[in-house]
């Protein structure tokens, strides 16, 4: 396990990936009174990604995400008050709530979404690392997808395309070992998804993903290589989402054992006996954060039950760019 | 206190069947634990608390049906570290079909654009229906009070029309009136159309012999593809080589008006049928030249059976801009035809029988028919008459074509 | 008559499949171990064994190729796409092999395969998840094209399916999966040239298909109570085309509008109006109605997303529109 380098780096650490938490049990509640609407589809397990990896980018950067994004827009800093109002539908989510919990946008932070057909972010991605290229600018573009998407044969046209024209891409796949229902070694022949990457040339990396540090350290590595003008790196995070792929999944796919099991290695539990090992982190800490965290959720759903719908005289707005006004 | 809901997991889940409950009254049950298996369409799903605190009260028994909504159980709810209240956040959500309260303006839907087509100025809006019907009845729609959109003149509205005109005393329109007198009425329809063509048509005739060789050994070996009841009589082949002639020699699909000859859109070839009780009806096959074989066939049972049953449409006796008449089946061998007016010529065929032909150098027995023209010499000369006979001939060759 | 859901009886209808025909096999995502995305393969796997029952990668080009593939080496395949959304990473396959091989080889390769998908909007899943698309390959010469409304549909459709040739695809509205309706086991498996009268009238004809079927039958409903006999009529089979019910239908109302979830431009809905306009024009008292969706990606907010779809009440205001009411 990786030393944590200085308390309040260490407490910071524990405390997003508990606001990705909290925020996220909160919106299982919403969805189930029915505030919260379509589909939800929960990171709860895989917070250590998110939070070990998301800091890595500056705010020039971008990130292309999934359809398990909230994880990636908090960490990135969309405040969660248009977050859960995107949830709600509301006017003033983040996407004037016209995308729901699948697709987060906030073009201030570089972050395209919340694509949710799967596998169809990566050659956007590829696209906005070509226009930095292109404009000579030392940006990097995070590409979240996956392991389900390994499959799609964008997976392979994209690290094809980016490692030919040097590109400069991160490939972040969050192996959960499941697609949807069925587990990687029942959808990839070759499971050791690093290992795809050597087919185009590309350098990768395995990592715990359910190891904060380990996710830090591995991805501020890859995005050094990248922003050096290397051309792409892949990381293959390794972790586990605990709760079902959706709302309204029986997982009958998974043993509850299996669950049990890699709930022994929750990032948040285990990170924070780290802490307390380290003599960082004391129950007051603890208190105090969950405490905050909790107002800041109970502001965020306040703030999306006082949202405004959007009018329907705004239905078709921006389906198309406006004209631009006469003279 | 707070409310265990039936929770709602999709937006298609309604309701859901409580399997067990994995807690009993007084037990402690922590967020996020398992409280409930419920049994959905889809799925056995296990349901969480979202509350901490002792279990109250179980409102529902195991299989019970439950809508999504409906409240379960109630949970004693701890002091829990909670956060500074909200309103909307600590209360038990209600569960809400969302109907969200927009402005009032905006709650009806933009109208659907069923645009009424801009009219010309000047010009009556009639719908094509309307139009139809006035243009039978012979009534100018222009005295039509319209009661559609935008003032339109529907079908109603002409229907409407025609019952207040029917009261007052007019002429009675051919072939209505009681079963009695139709005869007698059908004999005078006829009797003033024939003698009206004789009067102002001056007619000429031509007369080819066509060999039908071809399309009689065509004509068995498709009818063996077809079922029974799709069989094709030899009939409608002439009346589809007929009709594709026409577009070659569209002069002859035309109608007299004011002393001009009009071409008309659509090939609507007429087929005289004689009636058992005696007269004759020559119904049109609309677009008889797209009309497959198949189709023709059935359309020309249908409209034959009806011709005799008394239930044409009024669109069939007024849209015919050719007759074909055959009477083969009497033993005729040419017919001299009577165009009916406003048409300007008419096709007959005679019976088909078995005579020496010459192919090559040899005499062989070849199936032939007499098909005949008779057309209005104003609209037409005797060489386009010819063009046309020949044209039918040669479709005629090339039956697979048809 | 059996009352059951939509959902179930397609599960019977795959069930019959797979025990009449030991070449059927049903592939597709999740299809096995998860039981299907929408369940219509609940307890199959365990039936029928994970040869017959196959859980493929999210390759949707691969596996609905791979269906076409082993449909022209003998088999029967099933392809479950999950949802008409990604069928969108399969039309290569589809518009270029599917459609196309049996002309394109004179005749001497045929495709019997069948490809089943979810369609449709209205359950909140906003843009990427909503698609009505089953109008685009309604455009596809050499596919047949089912869009099931009833039970009896779910599950006759398929079984007919199977007696086809062709390549048939399979069009599941998503909102139908949990309705219950009667089935009707006398008349499977069903007719696959006819559209249904599903609903007689005098007054104007309502032309639909899928899940607009059932908001054409609550807008009747409540046409009759304003004293107007609407008439409603369920296309069921999109290619080809039963054209003859339909203007059978208009000669006698003289009014036609035709609901589509499909986007109005380019919509199904465009078709059927231009196919009555070309045959019964004459018959016509008025301009052929549409009610499509609203041309924008669907919205997540349900006010919204029910402001961009068809609904009784815009099937109402069309009528009332066209009747001069």
């Amino acid at each position: 396990m990786t030393h944590v380098v200085g308390r309040d780096h260490g407490l910071e650490l524990l405390r997003q990936m508990l606001r990705i938490r909290r925020f996220e049990e909160k919106c299982a509640e919403l969805y189930s009174g029915g505030k919260i609407r379509g589909f939800l589809h929960l990171y709860i397990g895989e917070e250590a990604v998110a939070v070990g990896a998301i800091p890595c980018f500056t705010s020039e950067d971008a990130i292309v995400g999934t359809y398990r994004e909230h994880g990636h827009a908090i960490i990135r800093g969309t405040p969660m008050g248009p977050l859960m109002a995107e949830l709600y539908g509301k006017a003033n989510g983040c996407a004037r709530g016209r995308g729901g919990s699948m697709h987060f946008f906030d073009a201030a932070r570089r972050f395209y979404g919340g694509l949710a057909i799967v596998g169809g972010g990566l050659p956007v991605a590829v696209g906005l690392a070509l226009a930095d290229h292109m404009q000579q600018r030392r940006r990097v573009t995070a590409c979240i997808f996956g392991d389900g998407a390994v499959a799609e044969g964008e997976f392979h046209e994209s690290l094809n395309l980016a490692a030919l024209w040097k590109l400069p891409v991160l490939f972040l796949c969050e192996n959960n070992l499941y697609a949807m229902g069925t587990a990687l070694g029942r959808h990839q022949s070759q499971t050791d998804i690093a290992r795809k990457a050597d087919a185009y040339a590309i350098p990768a990396e395995a990592v715990n993903g359910m190891d904060v540090l380990a996710v830090e350290s591995a991805t501020r590595k890859a995005v050094d290589f990248v922003r050096a003008g290397h051309g792409p790196y892949l990381l293959e995070y390794r972790t586990y989402r605990f709760r079902a792929h959706s709302m309204y999944d029986a997982e009958l796919y998974r043993t509850k054992d299996e669950v049990a099991q890699w709930k022994q290695r929750d990032p948040i539990a285990l990170f924070q006996q780290q802490l307390r090992d380290e003599g960082f982190f004391t129950d007051a800490d603890l208190d105090n954060m969950e405490t905050a965290i909790a107002t800041e959720i109970a502001e965020a759903v306040s703030c999306a039950e006082m949202g405004p719908w959007e009018p329907l005289e705004d239905l078709t707005k921006d389906v198309y760019t406006p004209a631009k006004p006469a003279g | 206190m707070a409310e265990f809901v039936m929770p709602t997991l999709g937006s298609d889940m309604t309701e859901g069947t409580l399997v067990e409950w994995k807690k009993k009254v007084g037990d402690r049950v922590v967020k996020g634990e398992i409280f409930a298996e419920v049994d959905t369409e889809k799925a056995a799903i296990e349901i969480e608390s979202f509350h901490t605190g002792v279990v109250e009260q179980l409102l529902t028994k195991p299989g019970e049906r439950v809508p999504v909504g409906r409240v379960m159980a109630i949970i004693r709810e701890e002091g829990t570290q909670a956060p500074p209240t909200i309103q909307a956040a600590a209360s038990p959500l209600p569960l809400q079909r969302i109907s969200p309260k927009a402005p009032v303006s905006s709650l009806h839907p933009a109208p659907p654009q069923i645009a009424a087509p801009d009219t010309e100025p000047g010009r009556r809006r009639i719908s094509p229906a309307a139009r139809k019907l006035a243009g039978e009845l012979g009534m100018d729609p222009a005295f039509v009070q319209g009661t559609g959109p935008g003032g339109a003149i529907t079908l109603e509205d002409i229907q409407r029309n025609a019952q207040t005109r029917r009261q007052q005393p007019s002429t009675p329109p051919a072939f209505a009136g009681e079963t009695g007198d139709r005869q007698t009425k059908m004999r005078q329809t006829i009797a003033a159309a024939m003698a009206r063509s004789k009067r102002e048509i001056p007619h000429y005739y031509l007369s080819t012999t066509i060999d039908l060789g071809r399309a009689m050994t065509w004509l068995q070996e498709e009818n063996l593809t077809r079922p029974v009841a799709d069989r094709l009589l030899y009939g409608v082949l002439l009346i589809k080589a007929v009709a594709l002639a026409l577009r070659q020699v569209p002069e002859l699909n035309a109608l007299w008006k004011e002393n001009t000859a009009v071409q008309s859109p659509g090939i609507h070839v007429g087929v005289a049928i004689s009636l058992r009780q005696g007269g004759l009806i020559a119904p049109a096959i609309h677009d008889t030249d797209k009309q497959s074989l198949g189709e023709l066939m059935s359309r020309f049972q249908d409209i034959v059976k009806r011709a005799r049953t008394g239930t044409l449409r009024s669109s069939e006796l007024s849209d015919p801009t050719i007759t074909v008449t055959s009477l083969g089946e009497q033993g005729v061998e040419t017919v001299f035809g009577v165009i009916y007016p406003p048409q300007v010529a008419l096709i007959g065929f005679g019976k088909v029988v078995e005579r020496p032909w010459v192919i090559g150098k040899q005499v062989v027995s070849r199936p032939v028919v007499t098909a005949s023209l008779s057309a209005d010499h104003r609209a037409t000369d005797g060489h386009r008459g010819g063009v046309f006979l020949s044209a039918v001939d040669r479709l005629l060759q090339e039956p697979g074509q048809l | 008559m059996a009352k059951i859901t939509y959902r179930e009886a397609v599960r019977a209808g795959l069930r019959e499949a797979l025990q009449n025909n030991p070449r059927v096999f049903l592939m597709g995502e999740d299809v096995g171990k998860y039981g299907g995305t929408y369940a219509c393969s609940k307890g199959l796997l365990d039936e029928f064994g994970p040869e017959r029952i196959r859980d493929t990668p999210l390759s949707e080009s691969t596996f609905v190729g791979a269906g076409i593939g082993a449909a022209l080496g003998g088999m029967r395949p099933i392809v479950e796409v999950m949802t008409v959304n990604f069928s969108l990473l399969a039309l290569d396959q589809i518009v270029n092999n599917a459609a196309t091989i049996r002309h394109m080889s004179g005749g001497q390769f045929s495709i019997p395969l069948i490809v089943r998908m979810a369609t449709g909007a209205g359950r909140q899943v906003a843009a990427q998840h909503s698609h009505s698309l089953e109008g685009w390959y309604a455009h596809i010469p050499g596919i047949t094209v089912l869009a099931p409304a009833t039970v009896t549909d779910a599950r006759g459709m398929l079984l007919a399916a199977l007696q086809e040739p062709d390549p048939v695809f399979i069009f599941e509205h998503a909102y139908l999966y949990p309705l219950e309706g009667e089935l009707d086991e006398s008349g499977l498996p069903v007719d696959l040239t006819l559209a249904a009268i599903r609903r007689a009238g005098t007054d104007i004809s309502l032309i639909t298909f899928g899940g607009s079927l059932w908001k054409a039958l609550e807008a009747a409903d409540q046409l009759a109570h304003e004293g107007i006999s609407a008439e409603v009529v369920d296309l069921r089979i999109l290619r080809p085309l039963d054209i003859s019910t339909v203007l059978t239908s208009v000669r006698k109302t003289h009014r036609a509008v035709v609901i589509d979830e499909g986007w109005r431009t380019g919509s199904f809905a465009a078709e059927v109006s231009a196919q009555i306009m070309e045959g019964a024009f004459y018959d016509l008292d008025g301009p052929v109605g549409r009610v499509c969706s609203v041309e924008v990606p669907i919205p997540y907010p349900k006010h919204l997303e029910d402001a961009a779809l068809p609904q009784p009440e815009k099937i109402l205001q069309a009528v009332h529109s066209l009747m001069g009411r």
